[in-house]
């Protein structure tokens, strides 16, 4: 070695005899570092930019509507929980389209698989790590806000317990819609190692699949077949999700009809356990192609 | 044994990248040689036990690849030919997750990180993103990553490609250390045969995925009978003089190689030169270089002819230059004028027996 500081007191190499952790370690590890790569933390301030921008989106405006609760002491929100979520999906579909490819295309870009693969961590680890941090990245960016409001909520000294149901049903539309858009966000992030492609396919998917559903289900409801556009929202996973949650918890849907009672309920709530169930299948099978040199 | 290989054989379709390779090497700091496509890194991956094996099956750390990937890929360290860091990172903060991702716990892997980017030679640049480094850095930081968790035995495939001739010897010198002082037994793959000898106890070498050799170093070079003499001027007066003197002499360039009979050889070349008063610069055992296992065995499978021209070509121009310099002092055989004695250094310094 040739750049001696001279300051540098050498004290050998120390051999290491402690525990090596097993494979439910490494997950937990890639899980971590993968979640904190999802808001730029332990990388560089370019790449903090943009997740926290979006989180600031979201957030901003329950503090709002939490301070204007507090001081004009509202009885009720001005806004359900659930449709705080709905009313913000734009933002959250950005967010999911510039952090799935930071999280697995940039593996692909930078090579860094082979890496992982040759330590003990299998494929399947590493796809259940990834998108348990992808979804939980995204459950955070929703479920902050809400519970930015719970918060306004009950400081203006709102009644407890309704809110605190609202609230609950609110952290179920989180999970349930993090679950689904992680999964459709890493399967299409992880076919390209170029950033540029994977957040411009992710958007382009969401949106495609949401302008197709809601002009099907604006003609079906014209035309007079109401079931049927009940069901056109089965296309684009963001009313999927909404679906599900207005037969679970009586959420308002943006579309000009809710799945069609109990069937539809039911219909909804399957899908949506196939689309995630898909997604995650999809995956594996994706990185069991994946090269390890 | 660190590593054995028994007819071991991978296709690609219709692609045979190895051949029926057999051999096994002891723990130490291994060279794995061959020219690009030989295979080198095929073997890496199923020593890793992320590729099968065709037929046959090969053993590290007396482990089965077949069936003991998980445990071999915790026991040893890899370092991957192409570039794999990402480039919004920072060294601390990939090697310290590579520590991790290799079962350490945080605490130690923070530790270990420290202490192994130091070893390789990282100090104020591993807060940096590792975007800007230089490939020299790169390298390092691979070489880190494959050593932060203590492995068994390191998988080392191409360390010093790119790097400029500075950066390669730094490498080969850290290799070494890790090798010697740190006890780390390693594989080292590398297209060029010079580099590795330098740091090998053992090479093995192949070529269109059949195995040509494997030897330990020790054994090819190990000191010779030849002793070679560097002075500054007159060398073809030298080389008269010895020759009369009734060695055995042979031209090499601009040194003069004589055959060591015994002791007395050495005497009296430094009688002989300063006789003729010159200033002797060196004098010394040659050591056998590698390039010579492959003229050393005509046997050859054909496949190695290659090698063994890229390595042979050369040498045969200067063997037959040689032998006509040979014959030219033979003829004009008679003692070399004699002249005053100077020490431009003093003779004995440059002995080595």
């Amino acid at each position: 070695m040739s750049s001696n500081g001279g300051v540098i007191h050498d004290i050998g190499f120390r051999h290491y005899d402690g525990p090596r952790l097993g494979r439910g370690y490494l997950i937990r590890s890639l899980y971590v570092e993968s979640l904190r790569g999802c808001y730029g933390l332990g990388r560089s301030a370019k790449s903090k930019i943009m997740p926290f921008l979006l989180l600031t989106v979201l957030v901003a405006p329950a503090v709002i509507i939490a301070v204007v609760a507090g001081v004009t002491s509202m009885k009720k929100l001005p806004v359900d929980y659930v449709g705080y979520m709905f009313a913000l999906e734009s933002a959250i579909a950005i967010f999911l389209a510039a952090q799935a490819p930071a999280t697995v295309s940039r593996d692909l870009r930078f090579r860094v698989m082979p890496l992982y693969l040759s330590r003990p961590l299998s494929r399947n680890d590493y796809v259940a790590a990834k998108y348990g941090a992808m979804s939980t990245a995204l459950f955070i960016l929703i479920a902050v806000p809400q519970t930015v409001l719970f918060i306004g909520a009950l400081l203006a000294k709102m009644s407890f317990w309704p809110n605190a149901k609202d609230w609950a049903a609110g952290l179920l539309g989180a999970l349930l819609l993090s679950l689904v858009l992680a999964g459709i966000g890493l399967l299409i992030a992880s076919i390209t190692p170029r950033r540029g492609f994977g957040v411009a396919a992710v958007i382009t998917v969401l949106l495609l699949l949401s302008l197709v559903s809601g002009a099907l289900a604006s003609l079906a409801d014209i035309n007079g077949h109401p079931d049927l556009a009940g069901y056109f929202a089965l296309l684009n996973p963001v009313s999927l999700v909404q679906g599900v949650l207005h037969w679970l918890v009586d959420a308002d849907v943006s579309y000009p009809q809710p799945p069609p009672g109990t069937t539809g309920g039911l219909v909804f709530t399957a899908a949506m356990f196939v689309v995630i169930a898909g997604c995650y299948t999809l995956l594996l099978a994706r990185y069991r192609k994946v090269s390890a040199s | 044994m660190m590593i054995s290989v028994e007819n071991l054989t991978k296709r690609y379709g219709a692609v045979t990248a190895l051949d029926g390779l057999t051999f096994a090497i002891e723990p130490g700091v291994v060279g794995l040689v061959g020219a690009n496509g030989a295979g080198k890194s095929t073997m890496i991956k199923i020593l890793l036990g992320l590729l099968p094996a065709t037929t046959g099956g090969a053993r590290v750390l007396d482990l089965d690849v077949a069936t003991d990937g998980p445990t071999i890929r915790q026991r040893v360290g890899y370092m991957p030919e192409h570039d794999c860091l990402p480039a919004d990172m920072s060294a601390t903060e990939f090697v310290l997750h590579m520590a991790r991702m290799s079962g350490l716990p945080l605490t130690a892997a923070r530790e270990r990180t420290a202490d192994t980017l130091r070893h390789v030679g990282l100090y104020e640049e591993r807060y940096r993103s590792m975007g800007g480094y230089s490939t020299g850095m790169k390298q390092r930081v691979k070489l880190a990553q494959a050593l932060v968790h203590d492995p068994g035995m390191l998988l080392l495939d191409e360390p010093t490609n790119g790097l400029d001739p500075a950066g390669r010897d730094q490498m080969l010198a850290l290799l070494r250390r890790i090798g010697t002082e740190f006890g780390i037994p390693m594989l080292v793959t590398s297209h060029l045969l010079g580099e590795l000898e330098q740091v090998c106890d053992h090479i093995v070498v192949v070529d269109g995925g059949r195995l040509l050799r494997s030897t330990s170093t020790a054994d090819v070079t190990s000191a010779s009978r030849i002793l070679a003499i560097e002075v500054n001027e007159r060398v073809d007066d030298l080389g008269r003089a010895l020759h009369a003197a009734g060695l055995s002499v042979h031209p090499a360039g601009r040194q003069i190689e004589v055959e060591l009979v015994d002791d007395s050889t050495y005497d009296i070349v430094l009688d002989t030169v300063v006789q003729l008063g010159v200033g002797l610069h060196r004098l010394e055992r040659r050591r056998h270089r590698m390039a010579e296992i492959f003229r050393a065995d005509p046997t050859l499978d054909p496949n190695g002819q290659n090698l063994q021209d890229s390595q042979g070509a050369p040498n045969g121009v200067a063997q037959s230059a040689a032998a006509e310099l040979q014959q030219r002092w033979a003829s004009t055989a008679g003692p070399g004028a004699p002249g005053t004695p100077h020490h431009d250094q003093r003779p004995d310094e440059g002995r080595q027996r």
